[in-house]
This record gives C-alpha cells, sequence and structure tokens, in this order.
C-alpha cells in the first residue's frame, strides 16, 4: 500500500532506496545530506530487506565500495555534497568506464572550495560535462520535488542497469532539506544472489564458474587502437540514451509569450515567479529539464520559435544556459539570471529579472 | 635427435613433477625476467584451485606493475583505481559476503596512496586477504621512490639515496596494521628462494582459511625485487635483498 | 487557499517541529504542504526559522522572501522578518524578550504569552504549542482534529503519552492569543 508521508528530500531518498530493493549503500557525512545515512541507519535497511548500509572512511573509499559491489551485478549507491562528489570522481571515471550501474545522489551546496553548505546548482558543469577525466557522460536526472527525490531512485537504477551506466542524482539543499508530502513508492524485494549471478552472468564478477569464461571489470585498455573502439562504443551508447532519456516538464509553454528555463529548485521559484507576472498582466512559462543530461536540446528550439525570449534561471553564474544558447542557435534572446554561493533568488527578483532582461520596453518581442 | 622430442614424450606418465596450475591463464607474464610476482601470482592461484573456490573467488588488482593481473589469473577480476582495492573489495565483500575476495597489492598502491583504505579496511576487520608485495619500489612508473625505499636507496627520485631528514623514513604497514584489532593475520614472506616459496604458498593459504572461518583481515606481505627498478641482474637483486631489505622487513610472522 | 507562514526564533523553542506538526495537519485536512528550515550550524542556540506554505494547489516555491504570516519568537526574528509580511497579512509575537515591538500598521498583530503561559503548565516545552493555538485561533486553516493527527504522525510513538498535554497547550494558546492590531490600510 502506498502511504503519505512528510519527509525531507533526503529521507525520502534514503526511504526509496530500502523500498527500491537497493543491495549496498556506502556514503561518508556531509552537509547538506546527511540525513540520507542517518535515515538508512535509523531504518535498519539490513532486517528490513537485507539492504547493506556502511559508513566509509572517505567519499573516495565510498565510491570505490560502490564499483566493486557494482561490478558484482549489485543495486549500489553513494551520495555526498558538492566538495564530497569532487573527491568522488576519479571513482565515477572509473565506474562510466568500466560500463558499471549505479547511482550517486549529489545534493550541491554552494562552492568553490568548501564553499558555503547553502543550497546551489554550481556543480550543473560538473555533473554533466565530466567531472572526472576522459569522454564520459552520466545520466543525470534533476528533481524538484520531495516526491522526484523518491520517483528517483528506482527510475535511476532502472536507467543505470538498461545501459550499464552510472546515474547521478542532482539535488540541491533546498529539495535536500526541505520536508513535503510524499508518496512513498511499495517495498520491492531485493534480487536473491543466484538471480544477481544468473541475471548478469555475461560481465559481474561474482566468481568464475566452469561454464563460463572469467569475467574481468577493467578500463584499462593500453593499446590505443583497442581504447578508441572503447571510446567509439561509449559514444553509440551515449547517443542511444541521448535519444531515448530526454524528460522534461513545461508549464504554460504553448501559450507563452516568455519563458523560463529552470531546473532543480529554480524551477519552483519560477513557477511562483509566473503567477507574480500572472497578477501583472504578464503571459510566461517554464520548461523544466528533467534529464539534465541528455539535455533537452529539441524541445527548446522549437520553443525558441513561439516565445519572444527565454531567461535561463539557476542557482549559478551561469552553466545551463550555456546549453540552453546551443539548443536555440541564435533564434532567439537568451538571457541567464544567477544567484549564487548557497544564495536564493525569490521569486519576485526572477519576475524583474525576466521583466528587464527579456521582455524590456512595453512588449518585448 | 633432442630436436624430434615432443613434450608429451618428455613428460612420460608419472614422471610429471610439476605442472602450471590450470587458474593461471596461457598469457606470458608481462613482467620483467627474475621478478618475483609470476611467483606470488602462481602461489594464489595455486590455492584458490587447491581450497575449490574458483568459483567464488574475486581478485581485485589495482594500478601499478600487477594492474594486468586480470591477464593472468583465470579468475573473475576487477581492476581498481590506484590505491582504493581494499575499498573496492569491502564492496564487492559486503555485497556478496559468501563470497573469497582479495586484493593483490604492490607497495606504492597499499602504503602510499591506498594508506587510508588500507588501515579502515583492516579496522574494520573486512573478511579478505589482502596480498602485499612490496619491492621497495614503484615498478611501474619506472622505478621511483616508494614509501618503502630503504634509507640511502637510490631510485629515480632519489638519485643521491632516500635522504631520511628530506625524505621520511620507510614505513613498515604491515606492523602498523598488525596492531589492529580486525587484522586476525599478519605476516611477511619471501619467494627469492625455494623454501620461502612453500612457505609463502602456507602462509596465503592460511589468509584464504581465516578468510573462509570469517576471522577478518588476513595480510599477507611478500618482499619482491625488483631488478629492473634497482638496476641490478636479477641474481644480483636476489643478493641485494637479502642483505639489505630483509634486515629492515625481517621475514616471518607478525601477528 | 495558499498560506505561507515563517516562524522564526531561537534554536530549543520548537520553532521547526511546530512547523512540522502545521505542515502534518496540512496534510491531514488533504492540503498541499511544503517545510523548509534554515540549516547549518547557525541552528544551534542560534537563530532558527521554518517556512511553512498550506496550500490547495501544487505548491511553487518553498522558499519565499514575503509572507502571509509571520510567528515571532525572539528579537532577531523580529528585525528580520516583521518587514516581509505582506500588505494586510499576520504577526504574532510573544512579547517575552522582545525589546522593540513591531511598528508596521498595515498588518495585523497579535501577542501570544507563550513563555509565561508555558511556565504556568509547568512545562517549558509546551511553548510551540502554546504559539501554534494561538496561530490557529486567528487564522484557523486546519481543524483541531486534523492537528492532533497530525502530532500523532510527526511526534516519535514514545512520545504519544505527551498529546493530551499538547493539546491542553494549544487550546490555552487559542484562549490567551490577544489582538494588539488591525491593520489600517
Amino acid at each position: 500500500m502506498n502511504e503519505v508521508k512528510l519527509m525531507k528530500g533526503n529521507e525520502a531518498i534514503a526511504e526509496a532506496a530500502i523500498r527500491a530493493g537497493v543491495d549496498v549503500y556506502f556514503g561518508y557525512p556531509i552537509t547538506p545530506q546527511s540525513e540520507i545515512i542517518e535515515h538508512l541507519m535509523l531504518e535498519k535497511p539490513h532486517e528490513r530487506t537485507g539492504m547493506v548500509v556502511l559508513q566509509a572512511e572517505s567519499e573516495i573509499a565510498a565510491i570505490n565500495m560502490v564499483y566493486g559491489a557494482a561490478a558484482c551485478g549489485k543495486m549500489a549507491m553513494t551520495s555526498s555534497s558538492s566538495p564530497g562528489i569532487s573527491l568522488k570522481m576519479e571513482g565515477i571515471s572509473y565506474i562510466a568506464a568500466s560500463e558499471l550501474p549505479c547511482l550517486i545522489v549529489n545534493v550541491v551546496r554552494g562552492g568553490p572550495g568548501l564553499g558555503t553548505i547553502q543550497p546551489s546548482q554550481s556543480d550543473y558543469f560538473q555533473a554533466v560535462k565530466g567531472g572526472g577525466h576522459g569522454d564520459y557522460r552520466l545520466i543525470v536526472l534533476a528533481p524538484s520535488t520531495v516526491q522526484e527525490m523518491a520517483d528517483f531512485v528506482e527510475l535511476s537504477f532502472e536507467l543505470a542497469f538498461k545501459y550499464r551506466n552510472p546515474v547521478m542524482i542532482l539535488s540541491d539543499g533546498i529539495i535536500g532539506q526541505m520536508m513535503e508530502k510524499v508518496v512513498l513508492p511499495p517495498q520491492r524485494q531485493r534480487l536473491s544472489d543466484e538471480e544477481v549471478e544468473r541475471r548478469y552472468k555475461s560481465w559481474a564478477t561474482t566468481g568464475k564458474t566452469a561454464d563460463r569464461e572469467r569475467n574481468i571489470i577493467t578500463s584499462l585498455e593500453l593499446k590505443p587502437e583497442r581504447q578508441e573502439q572503447h571510446n567509439i562504443n561509449l559514444q553509440d551508447k551515449y547517443k542511444k540514451i541521448s535519444e531515448n532519456e530526454i524528460r522534461y516538464e513545461e508549464f504554460n509553454c504553448e501559450d507563452a509569450d516568455y519563458i523560463f528555463v529552470a531546473f532543480g529548485s529554480s524551477a519552483r521559484i519560477c513557477q511562483k515567479a509566473i503567477l507574480i507576472g500572472k497578477e501583472e498582466g504578464y503571459n510566461l512559462g517554464l520548461l523544466r529539464p528533467i534529464s539534465l543530461w541528455p539535455f533537452p536540446s529539441n524541445i527548446i528550439n522549437e520553443i525558441a520559435d513561439r516565445v519572444g525570449g527565454m531567461l535561463v534561471v539557476e542557482m549559478n553564474a551561469g552553466q545551463m544556459v550555456e546549453d540552453v544558447l546551443l539548443a536555440v542557435n541564435g533564434k532567439v534572446k537568451v538571457k541567464h539570471f544567477g544567484r549564487f554561493g548557497g544564495m536564493i533568488p525569490s521569486p519576485r527578483e526572477v519576475f524583474i529579472a525576466i521583466k528587464q532582461k527579456i521582455i524590456g520596453g512595453k512588449n518585448g518581442k | 635427435m633432442a630436436n624430434n622430442i615432443t613434450p608429451e614424450e618428455i613428460i612420460k606418465k608419472g614422471k610429471l613433477v610439476f605442472s602450471k596450475t590450470a587458474l593461471m591463464t596461457d598469457k606470458v607474464l608481462s613482467y620483467c625476467p627474475g621478478c618475483g610476482h609470476g611467483v606470488v601470482h602462481r602461489l594464489t592461484m595455486e590455492v584458490i584451485e587447491e581450497m575449490g573456490i574458483q568459483d567464488k573467488t574475486i581478485g581485485v588488482a589495482p594500478v601499478g606493475c600487477s594492474v594486468l593481473a586480470y591477464e593472468f589469473m583465470n579468475i573473475d577480476m576487477q581492476q581498481a583505481p590506484h590505491g582504493r582495492a581494499p575499498a573496492v573489495a569491502t564492496g564487492i565483500k559486503r555485497a556478496f559476503p559468501d563470497k573469497f575476495v582479495f586484493t593483490y597489492q604492490g607497495d606504492g598502491d597499499l602504503a602510499a596512496i591506498g594508506t587510508s583504505e588500507t588501515i579502515h579496511a583492516c579496522n574494520r576487520a573486512e573478511n579478505i586477504v589482502i596480498i602485499f608485495v612490496n619491492n621497495g619500489i614503484y615498478g611501474m612508473t619506472g622505478g621511483q621512490m616508494a614509501p618503502t625505499t630503504l634509507e640511502g636507496m637510490k631510485s629515480s627520485t632519489s638519485p643521491y639515496g632516500r635522504d631520511i631528514e628530506m625524505m621520511g623514513h620507510p614505513i613498515k604497514i604491515t606492523e602498523m596494521v598488525a596492531g589492529l584489532p580486525g587484522v586476525c593475520f599478519a605476516t611477511r614472506q619471501a619467494v627469492h628462494k625455494p623454501g620461502l616459496v612453500r612457505k609463502t604458498k602456507k602462509a596465503i593459504r592460511k589468509a584464504f582459511e581465516n578468510q573462509r572461518d570469517k576471522k577478518g583481515t588476513s595480510i599477507v606481505e611478500v618482499v619482491s625485487n625488483c631488478n629492473s627498478g634497482w638496476k641490478m641482474t636479477p641474481v644480483k637483486s636476489n643478493e641485494w635483498l637479502e642483505e639489505n631489505m630483509l634486515s629492515f622487513f625481517p621475514l616471518g610472522d607478525i601477528k | 487557499m495558499t498560506e505561507e507562514i515563517i516562524i522564526a526564533g531561537f534554536g530549543g523553542q520548537g520553532v521547526l517541529s511546530m512547523g512540522k506538526i502545521l505542515a502534518y495537519s496540512g496534510i491531514m485536512q488533504d492540503r498541499e504542504v511544503s517545510w523548509m528550515p534554515s540549516y547549518g550550524p547557525e541552528m544551534r542556540g542560534g537563530t532558527a526559522n521554518v517556512t511553512v506554505i498550506i496550500s490547495d494547489v501544487r505548491i511553487s516555491s518553498p522558499v519565499l522572501t514575503e509572507y502571509d504570516t509571520a510567528i515571532i519568537l525572539n528579537q532577531q526574528s523580529m528585525d528580520k522578518f516583521e518587514k516581509d509580511v505582506k500588505k494586510g497579512g499576520l504577526l504574532i509575537y510573544d512579547p517575552n524578550g522582545i525589546i522593540r515591538k513591531p511598528v508596521r500598521k498595515d498588518i495585523d498583530i497579535y501577542t501570544i504569552e507563550g513563555a509565561k503561559e508555558a511556565a504556568k503548565i509547568g512545562n517549558s516545552k509546551t511553548f510551540n504549542m502554546i504559539v501554534l493555538g494561538a496561530y490557529l485561533k486567528v487564522n484557523p486553516i486546519v481543524k483541531m482534529e486534523n492537528v492532533l493527527k497530525g502530532l500523532r504522525k510527526s511526534l516519535p510513538e514514545r512520545h504519544h503519552h505527551l498529546i493530551p498535554l499538547n493539546e491542553k497547550a494549544i487550546k490555552m494558546g487559542a484562549k490567551k492569543v490577544n489582538n494588539v492590531q488591525k491593520h489600517c490600510c
């Protein structure tokens, strides 16, 4: 039975992980996401589902524990916040290169450096354009509600195993810390060890049996010709993901004269700005990318044909705006409005920004 | 005449005294002639074969000379980032507690970049085997100073010999982790003489049996040579090992 | 209907849990809710605040800079949030420790002697429920039965025996709330 609960985004992710039948979680505390491991420890998932939760000695160790477990075909996840995610980047690159399925949650805080514990979206580039070394991609999902924090856990693992690729949930301190109503998914049973071995026999390292060749998980290939071929295979996979896994949400994009483009909690703030605009006689809309990679370029390009301009609102100095500019390709005016370093833009501030930067004069178009 | 004799004729029934374990692949080892890695690989695979646990063993080889161990060991293997093998092994063991998991690490990997992972895996009593080949140098990258490089020993990054004042002391990590309650077995062995090879195999066997009996972490250090890195002939490097390495890294069980 | 509330005071006054009970009560009444705390080390003994939104439509921004209601429990919070109450909005405060009274003329202002009443009840922890009772008397956005359900949901089971005491405190707050000013313009 589905239960309605009032939960923090961080708690919702943790609870959803237990219910999704995740096998192992490895993490290290860091604000503003420590409730994830705290909730997991409190809930005794080992008794509920057999899920293993371990506090590692560092973020580096945690991501490598994920690597080890994921390479055995288990559902493995970790979570952290910005500085901790930077530490995980080496491991993430290895995981992407070795084509392992796993979930990494980043509850973003302001940077650079130790930065601040307040919310931010300044890890967009790191999440969608690499972060670690080499040509690889993560599938990146950006929740904007506590409900999505819960829902995206199962979705992430579905995608991760479908493509054997790491998935990142890119959240932020607002969604991690706030409480909302959430309908929790039903409890799924974890796969048995035997089922994992059977299902992922073609690649998982579970011990070489007589009926198969040994499985090797590695990202090393010293011959450049073969390393290039591996890269080509990865790119083919990424192309397939780009064709099939784009997700977004539209608010009033059919009729709007101008739109916001924003993800995560910034999108929530823009929704309020749309309401403020309505009171003042403006017809505004919002395109909210849910998958940040693959990026919903086509729909943004289509909308560019019918609106007078777009304001990209982010809690950073201008990151996703580059992808929007590429998508729009000069068809219409695109500007960025951001607050950063842990500052959160207010809905009114955002509304004023679209008036000044995009609408201009009396009727901008 | 000798040219016409086939291997089958040489190895007549009943005359076979030694054969390569089936758990070593037929791939020619990429290690330098005279290097100890080949022996330690073989011993590890022999133990796994003799215990009949190939179908439930997963090995982890991180960056170092033995990063390609998976080319030679006919078991499921994971290649790990530099220093992270004990964390990767933790992930495997926690996900599949009934499997046998071992790491195969060099001294730079285990005692420098991976010190944290080593200590904490041992401290958690992760039920794994750590095989630690210590040759006092970074072999793969071309003979740079390692955390285990002896005082006065030359390497490409200590070309005038390791200067303790400037570069610090060599580290005895096996003794360090032996002090942790999570470690059930810590031993130091060598493979440059036949008798020592047999002892090393016994130690590796004991380590895997400890894992079977869920006793905690076992660490088997093998003091080895690196004739290329040390810039010596294989014979000379073994002599040098005997004369210099063993006085600082004495052989025997530590715990 | 959308009610946007800021509750602000010292850490330890029960600011966050008051917000949580209010939000849970909203859920019991089949409303959309959000609860967004200030977080971080400043909470430990410093100021704490939480934004609670209760609405019958999907909630947009959980972070706001203007509010329908401000519930103010210390001087710093008065200084910070009095100006952010919407015109015609509501400000409720506990005069205990307030040295600079609110000056706005365009909002409704109420006081509740939460700390004093809690002392009378003999349990300082009932403070936040007294204040909640005062607020719900002035603006009954959730029914009492739903508040009790909300309490039951948000308190861990080992504290359920305290529900009657909390109910008493809420009722006390409703009785003792005092109108100081009706907005003028």
